[in-house]
């Protein structure tokens, strides 16, 4: 099987080459979101170019979704467009791949940008899903800073009152936001708590850029009954090279020819290690 | 003559077709009873999600039982549905292309004595300025079972706005004149052409009635379809009079007047005079004294009709 984790890291590399293309991106959180997605696309999802009017398909949706460079070197792997396209047309005039997830592209299910929305549109989702008594499974990634929108807690509340098992959203918690440290910004510690409060089974992913560790807990959703599943997924933002690391100033950032290639040969030692693990 | 609100008959209209469509989905924040659901509620059960007072929540979870494929009804009132879940409706519904129908119960000053908070006479301008978001006003409970007939066969948004109390029907039962997104010619004459919606499509069609009193020939429009305005209608009725007047329950700005306005001054300029509530919190009141006290009345159009041809 293909090693998912050398895998994050190309796909890093190709998110790196779309924010060059485009001259834009919001590249700190491509970088700690790409593990769930590399997870759910490769591991856990039914969801590909082939199935994708299949009734019974899984859903995502990418409510944080100024981190739709990570989302569209996913869907380029998983053979919904090719990964020259994207570059050729991201942030383009006239062109579909814009900064945020919009459905006229084929593998994205409803269009997000304004954040606090992912997490309610779910809950409608796995409620038609229970409606109809089907077993697709709904999957949603917010941001950390996104938790201070009160849409989102809207969905939280209504995802446990309606018993929501189908659904698990995934927060990206890299604790970093535009303005500097979300705890500085918008305190949200203890945010197992909190989601434990409105109902939800709650489960900490320690290293939320481990693909093995998000996988486990995803299998760990799929267990509990009764009740929505949130994976606090504790990541680095940036992750993948020291150049953008736990730096806020990256939330928006394209690298220079000089940290482009420091970035690009970090990612690369980074892939061989994960070959040799 | 029968006279139910025309909340009432979007229920009533959605239980029939519930009997057959499993995929008719109604919801409701906390406003159940406001918007005569309670019925829906009890007999479709299986078919009704309850959000609590969280519109936002409301739009959004709609969105998504519509992308997957159920017929999403949000029936909350005008005040909060066009202004709270606004983004909502823009993103989820409009932008996404989900297939939620917005129904706006107790819309304009239906809650006359409650204050501004509770009046919704900004949501023809800020529904009608999302794109692909569709603005339905209906006047009657007899249009306004057509229009829920003609709603369940479409798969697009569309944001639909009725008032709280019953009306005397503008139609005759049996023979309603209904066709989507075309304006029903109330009456036709060749003075002045008044064009209205929802609530004050009867008293421009009693205005009609005073103003041939005094020989003056009105064309009478209901124009319910407010987006997409149906522009030939306009025209052919401004075509025919010397000057038109709008009347709606609504802001001056970005309403039905403005709409018609657009049209009549670039493809067949005639004086236009727009009948609204005031660009200020509407004085307290029923629905019939707000009205009476703006001139949103037969008499009161009925003047201003008079003044302008004379």
């Amino acid at each position: 099987m293909e090693n998912l984790t050398a895998l994050s890291y190309d796909l890093r590399k190709d998110v790196i080459e779309i924010i060059r293309a485009g001259k834009a991106g919001h590249i700190g959180g491509d970088m700690s979101v790409i593990d769930t997605l590399v997870t759910l696309y490769f591991k856990q999802m039914n969801v590909g170019p082939e199935n994708m009017d299949n009734d019974d398909r899984d859903r995502f949706v990418m409510s944080k979704g100024h981190s739709v460079e990570a989302l569209y070197a996913v869907l380029a792997k998983k053979g919904f467009f090719t990964i020259e396209e994207v570059l050729e047309k991201f942030s383009k005039f006239g062109s579909k791949f814009i900064g945020h997830p919009n459905n006229k592209l084929p593998g994205i299910e409803m269009n997000s940008g304004s954040l606090g929305h992912g997490l309610p549109v779910c809950v409608g989702m796995a409620l038609a899903g229970k409606m109809n008594q089907q077993s697709y499974r709904i999957y949603t990634v917010m941001g950390d800073g996104e938790l201070a929108e009160g849409s989102v807690w809207e969905g939280a509340m209504a995802a446990s009152h309606y018993k929501l098992d189908n659904l698990c959203a995934v927060v990206d918690r890299n604790r970093l936001q535009i303005s500097g440290n979300t705890e500085d910004v918008m305190h949200h510690d203890d945010l197992h708590e909190r989601f434990r409060s409105f109902g939800w089974n709650v489960i900490d992913v320690k290293d939320g850029n481990s693909i093995d560790q998000l996988n486990a807990a995803f299998e760990e959703a799929k267990t509990v009954k009764g009740m929505p599943t949130v994976l606090i997924a504790n990541t680095v933002k940036g992750c993948g090279s020291p150049v953008m690391e736990n730096k806020a100033g990256w939330h928006h950032h394209v690298p220079s020819d000089e940290e482009y290639e420091q970035i690009m040969k970090d990612l690369d030692e980074r892939k061989e290690a994960a070959l040799h693990e | 003559m029968s006279k139910i609100a025309n909340k009432q008959m979007i229920c009533e209209a959605l239980m029939e077709a519930a009997k057959t469509d499993k995929d008719i989905v109604a919801l409701c924040s906390d406003s159940r009873g406001s918007g005569s659901f309670t019925p829906f509620a009890d007999t479709y059960p299986e078919q009704f999600v309850e959000t609590g007072i969280a519109e936002q929540n409301l739009v959004s979870i709609a969105a998504g039982l519509a992308k997957c494929g159920k017929k999403a009804y949000a029936v909350s009132p005008a005040c909060f549905l066009s202004t709270r879940s606004y983004e909502q409706a823009k993103v989820d519904c409009a932008y996404s292309n989900t297939n939620v129908k917005l129904i706006g119960i107790s819309g304009g000053v239906s809650y006359g004595a409650l204050g501004m908070s509770h009046h919704s006479a900004q949501d023809i301008a800020a529904m009608a300025a999302i794109p692909n978001m569709r603005v339905y006003i209906p006047s009657d409970h007899l249009q306004t079972k057509e229009l829920v007939k003609a709603l369940l066969k479409d798969e697009k948004p569309a944001y639909i706005r009725v008032g709280r109390n019953a009306v005397d029907p503008v139609y005759e039962e049996g023979n309603v004149p209904f066709e989507m997104d075309k304006a029903t010619v109330v009456c036709e004459g060749t003075d002045v052409a008044i064009i209205a919606c929802g609530e004050m499509v009867g008293p421009a069609k009693d205005a009609a009635e005073l103003l041939k009193a005094q020989g003056i020939s009105a064309t009478v429009l209901d124009m319910y379809c407010v987006k997409p305005l149906d522009k030939a209608a306009v025209v052919k009725a401004a075509e025919n009079a010397k000057a038109v007047i709008t009347v709606e329950e609504h802001a001056p700005f970005g309403g039905l007047g403005s709409m018609v306005s657009q049209v009549v001054g670039s493809e067949c300029p005639r004086r236009v005079i727009n009948l609204s509530l005031p660009d200020e919190p509407v004085i307290t009141g029923t629905s019939k004294e707000v009205f009476d006290y703006y001139g949103l009345n037969a008499e009161g159009i009925a003047k201003k009709a008079a003044e302008l041809v004379k």
